[in-house]
């Protein structure tokens, strides 16, 4: 038996992002003084240079490697630029903020790239194991940075709700996967997808297997039922792992559930079909009355976050039509570009969050919006397109999100569930409308300044510049969208 | 010379306008913004004149067309384009404009950059909505006209604000949501949002009442028809001046707008089969919020129910499908236009001097006011429909139409001349009539030149469109009788 090299050129990126995660863990021990801004500052070039090396090895057709485990393709490359732009972008936010209470340890970057590693890995994956990894690489980082400010205890109680709630679904996945391979045989997503599709796979044990495999990719999204944590969560995590955690991780989800679903499993569509059916109309009515009644804009944002994912499953259970798959590039492409607007606005919003606050001030009630506009005009309208556009009305991103998905339910013919969407927006709206209500039509309770640095504050009008610039034009990220979910998961 | 996009300049000037009024930041630069505000606003109407100008009143077509490719995925088109029925609306609200931005000119104090900046592009937004040619793009004109309409309640609004304006908002939002499925039903039948193209699409029965009450929810939200009217009165007492009269001139006129647009050519036999329903819709907006209007204490409130009651004819008229009818409620739109924006003036010259809309509080008004009290009884009358002001030609032939079409519905409409009459009129006397009621009466000071300049012109288009309404019918007739043609033959034979 002869021992095959495997190409390492698809995985250059992982590769790279890895051994930086190593130096900057290295020289962060060795450099006393300035560490903090070296951590920082590696962490940004480590995602600069992934950033780099993702664009370089894209090629159009996709590329395997390690024995199928690993595929770097158009869909995988554009979710790990994605996931990059947020990180660094996230991390950008939150410097400031995390330096004002002492947190910005060295630890905290590297667990922030070590979590980047483990996206980009289950990103890129082509198989059971190689998903799984990356999504407790990914989940583990996480669990630490959402109990970072250990001396508070409720970022301690945080942290160990969602580790046990996140190692439980976790095992539930792992579970799933293990019936799958035990129904076809095969653990490479295309050997699995042809198993099924070849009826040899007994179906019994393939469907509950599925059924694990919802509830674990519902847990990853944080969609309802599977939602519980993520209130608590958001709300007890420091406000910059809030941001970490309602941005990057949603491409991880996504490419788990794309990887898997159609990916993986497109000859059970109709079954899992109909249990995201019902997961997305739940998602929907929680999240979107649960949100009506926040007063803490993090917990507000969470239920709101709920809803959104309910909503972009609208378009990854519209693909496939009685057996023929002819939507479902618009479908899922849909579904995509839900996820970027999605994170785009997420971003935008918390980072918001974080300008409001100061030292020893958190801004953490929907109160402190007040009178905005009287502080600061500038950031008011931003925060006002943020609002406006996730409550899907044009001329910003979040419509034409909204616009995607349910044209593609209305084509599939789940003319139900696209009511029942709009119904739910349309109560969505009132707590959207009531954070602009906040800002402009009542006075300010304090008059401090907004203190933030200028990188920040420059990268932040950008975001809220760019929600309302790609409202505009959507055209060439719908395309890509697309482009990316057809060579990727539709085929051909 | 031929290609210079005026439909693009009329959209694209006030909401730059309007970028640029905002970049003059805070309130120390008032006076600039004032002069920024204006200038845009003229400029913007400056611009309509060509439509009018150019059009070529013979033909039925889309004039001074534009198209280019806006979201190619799923065949969206920035396509303008307008006809004798949208013609006058551009007019309208761009002419409006200039109104609202000196309406405010002295009494906004605060925050005056943003306020102009949000009548600006309100007004752009709206030019929009009357010149898409592109469901989607009527669509997002449509609905990002709330958010400016939002704030101006909101912000500068009297003391029950938020209430009106979240009402406001949530209402229309809801409205057109349900639109928002039916434009999508649509593009899945046709794979086009070619709002023209949509005219020929094939539909059943089922899919034309079900596309038909999208729209009227919609439309139905905005016009506002009874019994989904309520946000409007809250709306116009809480809204500054110049966000009444925005939203009485100009923003009514969307939803009626999107019936003859999209509810009659789209779905014409559902129109024929549920035309019974929006008569009597109509009808009890005229008679019964006629009669509501006459127990108003509020003068802003009075004039809004009295809206309501005109609008109600202006639905009224569409659904009569006989060209009367139609034209009727077209011109008894850009009437009521030109009518509730000088209605809502006066009272805001009232209230600008008494900080008072409640008509109890004034008596005799016209001893120390004698040029307002001119005015103010003209618009009144109109607003009355007194022959030989804008009023009466709309109401007396859509009152025509109604007769043409059932006799007693024709009757029923042609109450509104007898309630009309007596709610302004009422009013009328009450609050300038009679003994000088009380001290802040005999104080009060006549109206200055730019009152004065603001009123003459409004009072100069009523008169004008009251005794020669012929350019305004002119324009539409080509159009009005293919719509009619259209409807006549309808999408399904037999009819059912």
């Amino acid at each position: 038996m002869n021992f095959v090299a495997p190409e390492l050129y698809p995985a250059t990126a992982e590769i790279l992002v890895a051994l930086m995660a190593l130096a900057l863990m290295l020289a962060t021990a060795f450099a006393r003084g300035c560490a903090r801004p070296l951590a920082y500052a590696l962490a940004q070039i480590t995602l600069a240079a992934a950033a780099f090396a993702t664009l370089l090895t894209l090629g159009v057709d996709a590329r395997h490697t390690f024995n199928g485990t690993f595929v770097h393709d158009l869909l995988g490359g554009l979710l790990k630029l994605a996931v990059y732009l947020a990180m660094a972008i996230a991390l950008l936010y939150g410097r400031a903020w995390l330096a004002a209470r002492r947190l910005d340890r060295p630890e905290y970057y590297l667990l922030a790239i070590l979590m980047t590693l483990g996206m980009m890995v289950m990103i890129a994956a082509n198989h059971l194991l190689t998903l799984y990894i990356g999504l407790e690489m990914m989940s583990l980082s996480l669990y630490a940075l959402v109990a970072f400010d250990r001396d508070a205890a409720r970022s301690t109680e945080a942290g160990m709700k969602y580790f046990v709630l996140g190692a439980l679904a976790s095992g539930l996945l792992l579970y799933g996967m293990s019936m799958i391979y035990g129904a076809t045989g095969a653990l490479e997503l295309p050997a699995i997808a042809q198993a099924v599709s070849g009826q040899s796979a007994r179906e019994p044990v393939l469907l509950l297997g599925l059924v694990f495999l919802v509830a674990g990719i519902s847990f990853k999204l944080g969609v309802v039922p599977f939602h519980m944590w993520a209130p608590d969560v958001y709300q007890g995590a420091p406000t910059a792992v809030t941001l970490i955690l309602a941005t990057a991780p949603k491409f991880a989800a996504l490419a788990l559930a794309a990887r898997l679903l159609p990916g993986g499993l497109p000859g059970l569509a109709a079954h899992w079909q109909t249990m995201l059916m019902l997961v997305a109309a739940a998602s929907l009515i929680l999240g979107n009355l649960a949100a009506l009644a926040q007063h803490n804009i993090k917990r507000m944002l969470a239920y709101s976050g709920i809803s959104h994912m309910g909503f972009m499953l609208l378009g990854l259970l519209s693909g496939v039509v009685e057996g023929q798959n002819g939507l479902a590039t618009d479908a899922y492409g849909g579904a995509l570009f839900y996820v970027i607007a999605y994170v785009l606005m997420s971003l935008a919003a918390f980072g918001m969050v974080i300008l409001l606050s100061r030292a020893g001030f958190e801004a953490e009630n929907i109160e402190d919006f007040k009178g905005l506009n009287r502080r600061s005009p500038w950031f008011a309208i931003l925060m006002l397109f943020v609002m406006f556009s996730m409550a899907g009305i044009p001329f910003f991103i979040g419509f034409f999100a909204k616009f995607a998905v349910l044209q593609s339910a209305i084509a599939a013919g789940h003319y139900w569930l696209a009511a029942l969407a709009i119904v739910m927006s349309l109560i969505g709206a009132f707590y959207y409308l009531r954070i602009v209500k906040l800002m402009y039509f009542d006075e300010p309770a304090g008059n401090a300044p907004l203190q933030a640095p200028a990188g920040m504050q420059i990268m932040l009008s950008v975001n809220g510049l760019a929600i309302a610039a790609l409202g505009l034009a959507p055209e060439m990220l719908f395309a890509l969208c697309a482009q990316a979910m057809r060579t990727s998961i539709v085929g051909g | 010379m031929t290609d210079i996009p005026f439909l693009s300049l009329a959209i694209w000037i006030p909401i730059l306008g309007g970028l640029l009024t905002l970049a003059t930041g805070p309130d120390r630069n008032a006076r600039m913004a004032r002069t920024v505000a204006l200038l845009a606003a003229i400029l913007g109407f400056a611009v309509t004149l060509p439509l009018y100008i150019r059009f070529d009143a013979a033909s039925a077509a889309m004039q001074f067309r534009e198209q280019a490719p806006w979201i190619a995925h799923f065949n969206i088109h920035y396509a303008l384009g307008i006809d004798g029925i949208s013609l006058w609306f551009i007019l309208l609200n761009a002419f409006i404009t200039i109104v609202v931005v000196l309406a405010g000119w002295r009494i906004i104090q605060s925050r005056v950059a943003q306020y102009m900046a949000a009548f600006l592009i309100m007004s752009g937004l709206m030019n929009g909505i009357f010149a898409a040619l592109d469901g989607v793009l009527f669509y997002v004109f449509f609905e990002a006209s709330l958010i400016p309409l939002y704030l101006i309640i909101g912000i500068w609004g009297g003391p029950n604000r938020v209430h009106a304006a979240i009402k406001f908002f949530l209402f229309t939002l809801a409205g057109s949501l349900l639109m928002l499925l039916a434009l999508l039903y649509l593009y899945n039948v046709s794979h086009s949002f070619d709002i023209l193209a949509w005219r020929h699409t094939g539909l059943g029965m089922t899919a034309q009442s079900l596309i038909f009450f999208a729209f009227l929810a919609a439309f139905g939200v905005k016009v506002p028809m009874w019994p989904v009217h309520t946000w409007l009165p809250d709306a116009h007492v809480e809204a500054p001046t110049g966000g009444s009269v925005a939203l009485a001139a100009i923003a009514l006129k969307l939803g009626a707008y999107g019936f003859v647009r999209f509810s009659l050519p789209i779905a014409p036999d559902a129109a024929v089969v549920w035309a019974p329903l929006v008569i009597t819709l109509s009808l009890v907006a005229v008679v019964y919020i006629g009669f509501v209007a006459l127990a108003q204490t509020d003068m802003k409130k009075l004039v809004a129910y009295s809206s309501i009651s005109h609008m109600g004819f202006v639905t009224l008229g569409f659904f009569m499908h006989n060209q009367l009818g139609l034209e009727g409620a077209l011109i008894q739109m850009i009437s009521h236009g030109f009518v509730s924006a000088a209605m809502f003036l006066c009272i805001g010259v009232l209230y600008d001097r008494m900080h008072s809309r409640q008509i109890a509080d004034y008596g005799g008004v016209v001893n120390t006011m004698p040029k307002f009290a001119a005015f103010f009884m003209l618009f009144a009358m109109a607003n009355a429909g007194l022959p030989a002001t804008s009023g009466f030609v709309g109401e007396f032939t859509v009152i025509l139409g109604a007769v043409q079409y059932n006799f007693w519905i024709g009757l029923l409409a042609a109450t509104t001349l007898v309630l009309g009459a007596a709610y302004t009129l009422w009013m009328y006397k009450r609050v300038v009539f009679g003994a000088v009621a009380n001290e802040q009466v005999a104080g009060l000071a006549d109206i200055g030149a730019r009152e004065f300049l603001i009123l003459a012109v409004l009072a100069a288009c009523v008169l004008a469109m009251g005794l020669y309404p012929f350019p305004f019918t002119e324009v539409m007739h080509a159009s009005v009788d293919q719509l009619l043609e259209h409807v006549a033959a309808g999408k399904l034979t037999p009819r059912p």
